[in-house]
């Protein structure tokens, strides 16, 4: 074996090594990297209690209640297993919609729905024009009459 | 041919010479034709409205940002292994850019992110592990820049550039791996969740990146080789000629 064969060994050694032990440790550290928790999580206690911590999912849709106040909004967070509500004052960002993803951050109260003390709107991976947008809405909801 | 011909720093010095040009002037075309796309053809988007037209900047430059980091760990490898000079000063000449991109794909996620998460910024795995390679970048640029001795300054910047790359797949799949934020990606091998002109748009604006990225590493590795090898008789001539002294 050439010395340079056997540095390329080494180099190639060194960074599997470095690869396999990445790995162990992003996998020992699994549940602090997730950006929020599950309804479903929430449900079977792996939340802190007390603690704040944020819970992510789809706002149900036609959960969206303004109270009268105008700043106090109520909406359900699913994800179409299990569901949690959540009570939120305050200026909502403009993607957030019933039937849109969201993350609220805050705590459960005693009763088992959550009190956000911020909301953020999360975007999903598909950009299209309104036309396109219009089109797949309508085949959806084609597709779902047929269901039925 | 003979690859290991263009490892000689003065065979290197003159190919780049002769390509940088070229390269420089594919960017600003495609870029010219991107940017017209992004701004003019591509409509707008039924969610978001025309904020997202960000992502004719922002992708690009988080590609680049990964791609540049990559081929700079590629560099590192092949110079640690065989010992050529040039492919460290290519590494080196790499890093600036790389970091330029990381920070314009920070830098535009934020404002995108305000108008539509909500928040400038937030600490997951997909933002955080991005940040974590602009640090790579300064530690890079720092490193090789501290040591006093170039050789062991090249080695030094190498080891930083491979032991990094292990943050590169992080970064590309933490938006799989994890619930973040940040989506997930919108075009990849098995799906293309962009409409046609807006694809279009941003995969010019990517090749007008790597022209860009290609030709100033080009013209930065000139004047690197010439740095280095200045006490040669070569590099001194043409310092001498471009009214410079050795």
């Amino acid at each position: 074996m050439k010395a340079r064969h056997k540095r390329f060994l080494w180099i190639g050694a060194g960074v599997a090594l470095l690869a396999i032990s990445a790995t162990l440790v992003l996998n020992a550290f699994n549940d602090n990297l997730v950006f929020f928790q599950t309804p479903s999580d929430v449900v079977d206690g792996k939340v802190p209690k007390g603690r704040n911590f944020r819970i992510g999912g789809m706002v149900e849709k036609g959960s969206v209640q303004r109270a009268p106040d105008g700043l106090t909004v109520h909406f359900v967070i699913t994800d179409t297993v299990k569901s949690i509500p959540v009570t939120y004052k305050g200026a909502l960002p403009d993607l957030f919609k019933d039937g849109k993803g969201a993350v609220a951050q805050g705590k459960l109260d005693a009763d088992g729905s959550f009190i956000a003390s911020e909301v953020l709107a999360k975007h999903d991976e598909n950009y299209m024009p309104p036309e396109a947008k219009a089109a797949v809405d309508k085949a959806r909801e084609a597709a779902r009459t047929m269901r039925r | 041919m003979n690859l290991f011909k263009f490892s000689s720093p003065q065979t290197f010095y003159s190919l780049a010479g002769k390509l940088a040009p070229a390269f420089g002037v594919i960017a600003a075309v495609l870029a010219a034709i991107g940017l017209y796309i992004s701004f003019f053809v591509a409509p707008t988007d039924a969610v978001q409205g025309e904020v997202y037209r960000i992502i004719f900047i922002h992708v690009p430059a988080a590609w680049m940002s990964m791609v540049i980091y990559l081929a700079m760990a590629f560099w590192s490898a092949i110079g640690l292994g065989l010992g050529t000079r040039v492919s460290f000063y290519m590494s080196k000449a790499l890093a600036p850019t790389g970091a330029l991109f990381c920070f314009l794909a920070l830098w535009t996620g934020a404002l995108w992110g305000r108008p539509t998460w909500g928040t400038y910024w937030a600490w997951d795995a997909r933002m955080t592990s991005q940040l974590l390679l602009l640090f790579l970048y300064f530690g890079h640029i720092a490193l090789t820049n501290a040591i006093e001795d170039a050789r062991r300054a090249d080695k030094a910047g190498a080891i930083i550039a491979l032991v990094g790359a292990v943050n590169i797949p992080v970064i590309y799949f933490s938006v799989k791996w994890w619930n973040t934020l940040h989506q997930g990606s919108s075009i990849n091998l098995t799906k293309i969740s962009v409409v046609n002109t807006m694809l279009i748009g941003m995969l010019i604006m990517a090749l007008a990146a790597w022209a860009y990225s290609i030709a100033v590493a080009l013209v930065r590795v000139r004047s690197i080789i010439l740095e280095r090898e200045r006490r040669t008789e070569w590099a001194g001539v043409e310092i001498a000629a471009q009214g410079g002294r050795a």
